[in-house]
C-alpha cells in the first residue's frame, strides 16, 4: 500500500529565502538513500514556503485566490514522501527513523492512499481457500510458460 | 479497527521493524556462521527474544542491531555447545568473539562494511542450482520477507508445499556448498539474469494469474518491484537491472486499466489510458533512462581509438528486459492507442528475437506488423508460426490467428481459431472473453 507521508511546516521553514542546515541536509540525505535501498520511495519533493503559493478559495460559484504566506504554520505542508510499503506500521517505523526535519518541534503526517482495492472488495478468506484448493486440482503452471 | 490493545499495537510494531530488518540481520548472520538455515533460525529466536522484551524495554534506538546482536550471541553460545563435536564451530565461536571484541561498539561489527550482505542474500536465494519456484519462494521469504502462509497464499499453493519447497532449496544450498559471495567476472552476468528471472516470475505470478479467477494478484506485484527496486540501488551498474526495473514499472502502471467492473481482462488498446498511473510510468521512463546511460557510457569507455576498424558501429547491446521495457514504453509514451509507434515496436520485437529467438515473441512481432502493416502481412507470418509444435498448447496463438482473420472478414474461420483459443486457457475470465469474441463472429460483417 501507499502512503503519503507529510512533513509539515515550522515557523522557521516558512520564512523567506530559508534553508535547511547544511547537517540536517546531510542527515535527510543519509535518510533518503536508506529508504531508496529498501526499495520504499516512489516519489518525494520540499515545498517553498507558503509566500510562493496561493489559494483558490471555493464559495458556492465564486473563486477568490488568497496569495500567501499563510499564517498557521503548523497546518502548511513543507515537504512529502510518496511510499510503498507492506503496512502504516512500516510507514511509522520509517518515519521514527527520519532525523528531526526541522530546529523547533515539528510533525510528519501519514496518510494512506487510495487503492484499487478500495474500490473493489478484496478476497475474502473462504474466496482465497477455495482458490488454494482448485489450483491445487491443476496441473504443474510453471511448465508452459 | 481493532488496534487499540496496546500489546497488539506493540506485536504489529515489531512485526514491522521486523519487516524492514530481517533481511539484513539475516544476511549479516549468514556471513557470520556461513550456514543460510542456522541464520534464519538465530534471526527467528532473536525476534521471539524482541517479543517478550520490547515491550517492557520498548523499541531499540537501533532495533536491527539489537536483532543480530542478539542472534550473534546466541549462536556463539550454540558453537561453544557443539564445539566438542566439531572443531569448525569452535573457530568459528571465537572468530565472532575476537570480532566482537575488537571492536567495542557492537554497531559497527554487526554492520555490514562494503555492503555486500544483502547482495549475498539475493544471489543466494536465486542460485541457479535451485528450481525457479525454489528460487521465488526463497526470495520472497529471505528478501521480501513474506512468511510462508503469505507466500502460500501469493501463488495459491498449500502452506505445507511452500515450506517444503524452502526447506528443501535451504538443504540443497548446504549440501553443494553454495557460497555466500557475489559473484564476480563473467559469472556475474549468468547470476544476475537468474536473479531477474525469479523477481520476474513474482511479478507475472502477481500480473497475469496462470491459473483461478482473478487476473491480478497486486501485491504480489509490488513485492516484486520492491525487490526490484532493492536489486537496481545493490548493482546500479547493471542495465538489464534498470531494464526489468523498468518494465515493471510500466506494465503496473496499468494494473488499474486492465480489469473491467465486473473483472473481466481488458486489452491493452482498449484500456482507459486516464486509469495508468503516471507516476509508475514515469519512474519506468526514468530507469530506461538510467539503463541507456550505463550501455552508453560502457560502449564510448571499451572504445580506445585503436578499435575503430574492429567495430564498425560500436551500438550497445541491449537486453531482453530493457528491449521490452521500450515495448512497453511505445505504449506508455502514446496519449491514444492511434499515436503508438508500430514502426518502432516492430524493430524493437525484431531485436528482441534476434537476442532471444522464441516463437512467443514471433507471435508478439506478428500482432506489432499487424498494426504497422494491416492484419493479412501479420497472418502470414502467424500461419507460418501455427506449424511450430512449441505453441500447440498456446491460447494465445490461435487468439492472434482469430483476431487477424476476423480483421481480414474472415469470420467462420475466426470463429473456429476463438474456440480453440478458449478451450487452451486456463483463466477463466480470458476464458469467457474468448467466448463472447466467438459468439460475436456470428453475425457477418455489413
Amino acid at each position: 500500500m501507499r502512503f503519503m507521508v507529510i512533513v509539515k511546516s515550522t515557523p522557521e521553514s516558512e520564512k523567506e529565502g530559508a534553508l535547511p542546515d547544511p547537517e540536517l541536509l546531510a542527515e535527510m540525505g543519509k535518510f533518503n538513500e536508506e529508504l531508496i535501498k529498501a526499495g520504499v520511495v516512489l516519489a518525494m519533493d520540499g515545498l517553498h514556503p507558503s509566500s510562493k503559493g496561493a489559494r483558490v478559495k471555493f464559495s458556492g460559484t465564486h473563486r477568490t485566490v488568497v496569495d500567501g504566506p499563510f499564517t498557521e504554520a503548523k497546518e502548511l505542508i513543507a515537504g512529502f514522501w510518496l511510499w510503498q510499503v507492506k503496512s502504516l506500521e512500516e510507514a511509522i517505523e520509517w518515519v521514527k527513523r527520519c532525523p528531526h526535519p526541522h530546529d523547533s518541534n515539528s510533525e510528519v503526517e501519514i496518510r494512506q492512499v487510495f487503492e484499487m482495492e478500495d474500490f473493489a472488495p478484496i478476497l475474502s478468506e473462504e474466496q482465497i481457500q477455495h482458490k488454494v484448493a482448485k489450483r491445487a486440482e491443476l496441473p504443474n503452471q510453471t511448465a508452459n510458460k | 479497527m481493532t488496534a487499540t490493545d496496546p500489546h497488539q499495537v506493540f506485536h504489529r510494531t515489531i512485526e514491522a521493524v521486523w519487516r524492514i530488518e530481517r533481511a539484513r540481520v539475516i544476511a549479516g548472520l549468514t556471513r557470520l556462521t556461513r550456514d543460510l538455515d542456522l541464520a534464519e533460525d538465530l534471526a527467528q529466536e532473536a525476534l521471539v527474544a524482541a517479543l517478550e522484551q520490547w515491550p517492557r524495554t520498548g523499541v531499540p534506538e537501533n532495533p536491527g542491531a539489537w536483532l543480530t546482536a542478539t542472534a550473534k550471541r546466541r549462536a556463539i553460545d550454540l558453537f561453544r555447545r557443539n564445539a566438542v563435536a566439531e572443531r569448525k564451530h569452535e573457530e568459528l565461536a571465537r572468530e565472532l568473539e575476537a570480532l566482537e571484541q575488537t571492536s567495542p561498539d557492537l554497531n559497527s561489527t554487526l554492520d555490514d562494511p562494503i555492503g555486500d550482505d544483502l547482495l549475498r542474500l539475493v544471489f543466494i536465494s536465486c542460485h541457479p542450482i535451485l528450481s525457479t519456484e525454489s528460487r521465488a519462494a526463497l526470495s520472497l521469504r529471505l528478501l521480501g520477507g513474506l512468511t510462508t502462509a503469505e507466500i502460500a497464499r501469493a501463488f495459491l499453493t498449500p502452506e505445507p508445499t511452500i515450506a517444503q519447497r524452502i526447506v528443501r532449496a535451504k538443504r540443497t544450498l548446504a549440501e553443494k556448498h553454495i557460497p555466500f559471495e557475489v559473484p564476480r567476472g563473467p559469472e556475474l552476468a549468468a547470476r544476475i539474469s537468474s536473479v531477474l528471472e525469479v523477481i520476474y516470475l513474482i511479478f507475472n505470478e502477481g500480473y497475469s494469474a496462470t491459473a483461478g479467477d482473478d487476473l491480478i494478484r497486486p501485491t504480489l506485484c509490488e513485492d516484486a518491484l520492491r525487490l526490484g527496486r532493492i536489486l537496481a540501488e545493490l548493482t546500479p551498474q547493471e542495465s538489464e537491472v534498470h531494464g526489468l526495473v523498468a518494465l515493471m514499472e510500466i506494465q503496473a502502471s496499468r494494473t488499474r486499466a486492465r480489469i473491467g467492473p465486473s473483472g473481466e481482462p481488458i486489452l491493452l488498446l482498449d484500456q482507459n489510458r486516464a486509469h495508468w498511473d503516471l507516476l509508475l510510468i514515469r519512474r519506468g521512463l526514468a530507469a530506461i533512462d538510467r539503463a541507456t546511460n550505463i550501455l552508453n557510457t560502457n560502449s564510448t569507455t571499451n572504445k580506445s581509438p585503436t578499435d575503430i576498424s574492429s567495430a564498425p558501429k560500436n551500438t550497445p547491446t541491449r537486453g531482453p528486459y530493457l528491449l521490452q521495457a521500450e515495448i512497453a514504453a511505445c505504449h506508455a509514451r502514446a496519449h491514444t492507442p492511434e499515436a503508438t509507434d508500430w514502426a518502432r515496436i516492430v524493430s524493437l520485437y525484431t531485436e528482441l528475437a534476434h537476442l532471444t529467438p522464441s516463437p512467443v515473441i514471433e507471435l508478439n512481432r506478428a500482432v506489432a506488423v499487424s498494426m504497422a502493416n494491416g492484419p493479412q502481412a501479420a497472418l502470414d507470418l502467424v500461419e507460418a508460426l501455427a506449424t511450430d509444435p512449441s505453441l500447440d498448447r498456446y491460447h494465445l496463438l490461435p487468439s492472434v490467428r482469430a483476431d487477424l482473420l476476423y480483421k481480414l472478414g474472415r469470420h467462420h474461420e475466426a470463429r473456429t481459431q476463438f474456440e480453440l483459443a478458449a478451450s487452451l486457457t486456463q483463466n477463466t475470465r480470458e476464458r469467457v472473453l474468448l467466448l463472447t469474441r466467438a459468439a460475436s463472429c456470428q453475425t457477418p460483417p455489413r
